[in-house]
């Protein structure tokens, strides 16, 4: 069941970022900036959090879950060490996601040659 | 052809650019990101059967995905995925690994320093700029806000 509720869950946020990018000028790189962003926000205002009580993976596996986890980490953060903890929580939170991103991506770019667009 | 105004043209180039298939760029953005969120799911599964708490699944599962991400972009294999799912590909996590990676390549010959190491962050950059200074700005809100 779970796994139905992942994809579902997962499938409908790439759809909605398909629409857009879709029907607007907007580019990839402003969809993941944008729904990033929204989720910090949707976070922030205690929306998201039912979503992925729900989805699961589904919810937090798209960037929107990312700043999701940005944003839960910084209020987390908030409560246990006040202002200190608002500017630290966050980006701890997200720790795991951004180390790989810069360990990963710099080791791969080493190691691959980039393929020839077709 | 030669009368046109530049509106004239500016519509007659749109009715040019072709149309995508709406549908069927849905269908497949649903799909594969469906499908990548499912992935997703079995890993955290796999890291709670092994004991890990919320916090370590969370980080271990984005660590997961972003390696996946970032090896099948150096294979050429998330381009290729990327065409066909579109957004599907691109909202997870592993798009986010795939745009950190695929500048980074792409910009080798430039050197390591502003070559690789500076263009890896081309899209991952603004995505840390919002997502880091939204999530401090959140965090001071709730203080000021549960404190007031």
């Amino acid at each position: 069941m779970e796994f139905i509720k992942a994809f579902l869950v997962g499938g409908l946020i790439c759809l909605i970022g398909q629409v857009i990018l879709d029907n607007t000028k907007l580019t990839p790189a402003h969809i993941l900036v944008i729904f990033l962003t929204a989720g910090v926000v949707l976070g922030g205002i205690g929306v998201y959090e039912p979503i992925v009580k729900f989805g699961g993976a589904g919810a937090t596996v798209p960037i929107v879950g990312f700043g999701y986890s940005l944003s839960q980490g910084a209020i987390e953060g908030a409560k246990a060490k006040g202002v200190i903890g608002a500017f630290t929580g966050g980006i701890t939170a997200a720790a795991g996601g951004i180390g790989a991103a810069i360990l990963f991506g710099y080791v791969m770019a080493l190691v691959f040659k980039p393929k020839t667009k077709s | 052809m030669e009368n046109m105004n530049k509106k004239e043209y500016q519509r007659y180039a749109e009715q040019r650019v072709p149309k995508p298939t709406f549908l069927k760029n849905n269908t497949m953005a649903f799909v594969v990101g469906g499908v990548i969120c499912v992935l997703g799911q079995f890993i955290r599964n796999w890291l709670v059967e092994n004991g890990l708490d919320d916090k370590a699944v969370a980080a271990g599962t984005a660590i997961i995905l972003v390696f996946l991400g970032a090896l099948l972009t150096g294979l050429g294999v998330y381009d290729k995925i990327g065409k066909v799912g579109g957004a599907g590909s691109l909202v997870p996590i592993t798009g986010f690994s795939n745009a950190v990676v695929s500048p980074a390549m792409e910009f080798k010959t430039e050197g390591l320093i502003f070559g690789v190491a500076a263009k890896m962050f081309v899209i991952a950059g603004p995505v840390l700029v919002y997502g880091v200074g939204g999530s401090i700005i959140v965090g001071i809100l709730h203080l000021l806000l549960k404190k007031g």
